[in-house]
This record gives C-alpha cells, sequence and structure tokens, in this order.
C-alpha cells in the first residue's frame, strides 16, 4: 500500500517533469522532435486550444505575504486519443500548435506502452538541450562574478 | 438642446493610412521584424511588459513597433489588449530565492553567499556612443567560467539572523490578496494592492518620487541590500492535475532596499524593508519601486507623512501611465461645445467686470 502511493507519487513527480519540459521548448523544437519520431498528430480536442491570462504573484519581501504583479499569456489544450488517454497542456506564450502537440505527448506518455518512447525521443532532448542552454547562462553569468582582493599597505 | 455634429470620417481614415505610411518610413529601409526588436531592444520590451503588466516579449514587441517606438502608446495597447482575454488563474508565489540569476549585486556585503554577478550591466560603462556598433560590427561570444553553482539566499535572510531587521511583510490573518485589475482602488490600502499598483506603474514618476525621498522629502537613508534579476519558474494549481503543472519561467527582477530606522511608539530601532519586484530586466524601476514601497509605510512605522513620496493617495491614484495619458491626452479631443459655454462665461464676466470699472472710475472722479 505504502509503496503503491510512493511510485504513484514518483510518476506523478515524473509526469510534471515531462509536462514541464515540453512547456519551456520552443513550438519549433518540439514539433522537429515530433516530426522525427514519427508521432502521430491525430487527436480530439477536447478543449482549446485557447489562449488566456495567468496573474502571476510574489511575496512581499521575497518570503512574506503573496500579492499580484502583473499577468502572462498562457496557452492551454486538453486532447484524447482514440485509446481513450486524455492529454493536457499549459504553457507562457500563444503558441497554439505547441499546446496541442504538449497535450498529445502528456497523453501518450500516460499509456505504459509508449510512455518511455515519448521520454526518450521528445523528454529527454528537450531536457538535455534545456539543461545545456542554463548551463551556459550560469557559466557566462559566473565569469562575471567579483573576485575582491584586500591591498595591505604600510608597516603595521 | 442638443446638437450633434457629425464629420470627419475621412480625414480620420486618412490620417490613419498617413500613420502606417510614416510607421512604415523610407520602404528603402527593411523593414523590422518582432524577433529583431524582442532580441536587440530587449529592456524596452520588458518596459513595455512590466508597465502593460503582461509578460508576452512578443505581444510587447508588436506594441513598439505599432507605437512607433512610443513607450506609453505600447503599453496602453498591451493593457488593452490584455481585457480581450480570459484568465485561467493565479500562479503560486513565484520563489525568488531558487531564480536563475544573471545579476545579483549587494551594497551592504562585500562577501555574501553566492557572491556578486554583475551580469549585462551598463554599469561601470563610460557612457560614450560606441560607433562601432553603428556600423554593425561583429560581437564576439561572452566570456564562461566553470564554477560549482551555489546556493545564494536572499541578503534580507543573513540580516535577519541577528533580528536587525523587520521580518518579510506579512498580512493580517485571512487577508484576501487584493487585486486592482478586479476591484477599485480604496484607500487606505494594504500593501499587497500597493505593490501590485507600483509594479505596473510608470517608471519615470516613481523614479522622482524615489529620488525626492533621497532628497529630503520623506527621509529614509536606503542601501541597497540586493538586486537580483534573472528566470523564475511559474506554477499553476489546475483542477485536472494533481499537481501544479509548470507554465516556463520569465524573467524578473527583484530589489531588497535596507532602511536605516531610529525607531517609533510603534516599533524599535532597526532596518526596515523596501521590496520591488518587476517584471523583465528593470532595475531602476525595481529601485524606485522599493523606495516608494518604503516611504509608503510611513503610516505602519507610526512616521509622520509630510512628503509628496509618503502620501499614498498621491502616489497610487497617479502611478498609472495608461491614465494619466488619457485623462491629460482626453484634452485636445473636441470641446467645441463646453469651450463655447465657457467663451459665452467669459465674455459675460468681462462686460461685469467692465461696468465695475465704469462705476468705479465714476465714484472716483466724483470724489475727487
Amino acid at each position: 500500500m505504502k509503496n503503491g502511493r510512493r511510485e504513484e507519487a514518483e510518476r506523478s513527480a515524473e509526469r510534471k517533469a515531462a509536462m514541464a519540459a515540453l512547456a519551456m521548448a520552443s513550438g519549433g523544437e518540439i514539433r522537429r522532435l515530433w516530426d522525427a519520431a514519427g508521432f502521430e498528430t491525430d487527436a480530439q480536442a477536447l478543449r482549446g486550444p485557447e489562449t488566456g491570462l495567468v496573474t502571476v504573484r510574489g511575496r512581499i519581501g521575497g518570503a512574506g505575504a503573496p500579492f499580484n504583479f502583473g499577468e502572462a499569456t498562457v496557452t492551454r489544450a486538453t486532447v484524447r486519443l482514440p485509446g481513450g488517454e486524455i492529454g493536457h497542456a499549459y504553457a507562457l506564450g500563444r503558441d497554439k500548435e505547441k499546446a496541442r502537440l504538449s497535450a498529445i505527448a502528456d497523453a501518450l506518455w500516460q499509456n505504459p506502452a509508449r510512455c518511455a518512447e515519448i521520454e526518450e525521443k521528445i523528454i529527454a532532448p528537450l531536457k538535455a538541450s534545456q539543461a545545456g542552454a542554463d548551463e551556459k547562462r550560469r557559466t557566462e553569468a559566473a565569469a562575471t562574478k567579483v573576485d575582491f582582493f584586500t591591498m595591505v599597505r604600510g608597516e603595521d | 438642446m442638443y446638437v450633434a455634429v457629425k464629420g470627419g470620417e475621412a480625414a480620420i481614415a486618412n490620417a490613419h493610412a498617413l500613420l502606417a505610411d510614416r510607421r512604415r518610413g523610407d520602404r528603402d529601409v527593411p523593414a523590422l521584424r518582432l524577433d529583431q526588436i524582442v532580441e536587440q531592444l530587449g529592456l524596452g520590451v520588458d518596459r513595455v511588459m512590466a508597465e502593460g503588466s503582461l509578460y508576452d516579449k512578443e505581444l510587447a514587441a508588436l506594441a513598439v513597433m505599432q507605437a512607433r517606438g512610443d513607450m506609453i502608446e505600447a503599453i496602453f495597447l498591451v493593457r488593452a489588449y490584455r481585457t480581450t482575454l480570459p484568465r485561467f488563474g493565479y500562479t503560486r508565489p513565484i520563489d525568488t530565492a531558487v531564480m536563475q540569476v544573471e545579476r545579483r549585486v549587494s551594497a551592504t556585503y562585500k562577501d555574501l553567499p553566492g557572491g556578486q554577478l554583475l551580469g549585462p550591466t551598463f554599469d561601470y560603462t563610460h557612457r560614450l556612443l560606441d560607433p562601432e556598433l553603428a556600423g554593425g560590427a561583429d560581437v564576439a561570444e561572452p566570456e564562461q567560467r566553470e564554477a560549482a553553482p551555489e546556493p545564494m539566499p536572499r541578503v534580507s535572510e543573513i540580516l535577519a539572523h541577528e533580528g536587525l531587521i523587520e521580518p518579510d511583510g506579512s498580512l493580517p490573518d485571512g487577508h484576501v490578496t487584493g487585486d486592482i485589475t478586479r476591484e477599485p482602488l480604496e484607500f487606505p490600502m494594504e500593501r499587497d494592492i500597493r505593490l501590485q499598483a507600483l509594479s505596473r506603474g510608470d517608471e519615470g514618476f516613481l523614479l522622482a518620487l524615489g529620488y525626492s525621498t533621497q532628497r529630503g522629502y520623506g527621509r529614509s537613508h536606503p542601501f541597497v541590500g540586493e538586486i537580483r534579476i534573472g528566470e523564475v519558474e511559474l506554477e499553476l494549481d489546475v483542477p485536472e492535475l494533481p499537481f501544479p503543472v509548470t507554465l516556463g519561467r520569465i524573467r524578473v527582477t527583484e530589489c531588497q532596499m535596507v532602511n536605516q530606522f531610529k525607531g517609533s511608539a510603534k516599533a524599535p530601532p532597526q532596518f526596515t524593508r523596501g521590496y520591488g519586484l518587476v517584471f523583465g530586466q528593470s532595475e531602476r524601476k525595481a529601485m524606485a519601486m522599493s523606495l516608494c514601497d518604503r516611504a509608503l509605510r510611513a503610516r505602519e512605522f507610526g512616521e509622520d507623512v509630510v512628503a509628496a513620496a509618503q502620501d499614498e493617495e498621491f502616489v497610487i491614484s497617479h502611478s498609472d501611465n495608461v491614465q494619466a495619458t488619457g485623462f491629460v491626452e482626453h484634452l485636445k479631443l473636441p470641446h467645441y461645445v463646453d469651450f463655447q459655454a465657457e467663451l459665452d462665461l467669459v465674455r459675460r464676466m468681462r462686460a461685469g467686470h467692465a461696468e465695475r470699472q465704469g462705476e468705479e472710475g465714476e465714484q472716483r472722479e466724483a470724489a475727487e
């Protein structure tokens, strides 16, 4: 029972990570990987793709009470595959084709027979390119780190 | 009697066609593309997103192009667009402590965990115009430095250990986070609503008010505890998923201003704080916002409200440049009837004035 719950939580975390990789990718990147993998693009649209807003929240002082500080465009889609799996997608921006493909990917991901190939051909390459881009940005910022040194003057 | 006057349709249509022509300019010059604006005029795009209160780079770039580079017009366009969209919900509050940091500086601590990262800053440039840039010279790739990732706690957390600084701002239990896009402004207001208004307030207005506090109009002895710029993840709770869904990342600028405070009947001597949080890379705006936030907390600390920057109703009512430009610019629209009425009034007042002058003159003559 306990193991089952832990497995479910892990599964949930993996699905969240896969959806995050899709959300952070560009529509063009997803499309390219999708075409290369030759995955199906047929799915019944249950909702959207549709664009709307989310209100973005921060916290006073960084970690205090929440406040709203602006809005962002978000596009979402929900699809059903012929096999019955339902997939969702949410991502910043207004790219409807990206949302639709991401929702199909999420639906396929939930099918145990397809999950591995979605992970391998779509999610893993996206995660790798995102990690590479993050690392590049981080090392570029690190090069602007100030190294202080102290100059000692006088005898004592 | 009310007389409706119509006319000007052809003039308006032709004016808009002329605007489109002037916007395009010389046809021998290549037309701008949105990706050029996003990539090469990024801070202008950031300002339009911050004050338009809508994070969407392509839309902000389109607004800049359509407005011919007029920032307030571009902000107006973005604000108008956002009213056409449904709202999916409120994100979870962003966590700036785990930001993918591109710039982070502190003026209060030299050696702080994570260090000082200058990032892509104008600071320490000589502010000399660069003819090479005008010539379209190639730009070298930036340097990289291999270094293990280090955690970068907010500076406020360091000072907090000694108890010398007030904690992050809290609001009373049961307080529902306010939203100025849903409810009209009411004074006095809580700090969360003020911060929302300041975050989309006009950069120039807040800059001038922040500056005024430094020059003695509501003195506040500020130090930049920390400025950080970088990307944070957005997450949204949705009913169809058992976890908060990641929407992607946005770039924000955060400023923690630290202010000396002598203490008052309400609070002991300590460092108090002003907070700034803005879309995009916008350090000046985040700093100005945090100065204004601190000044506007005068009531909370039992300080005398003596300066404009401390006057909540004055600051918040006038910080929105879309409202401000709407009211100022409406003056140029036809006011023919109002003006005719005033013209008539002034004529009658002048006639009365001349009559009184005449009478006074006669009385003076009689007295002499």
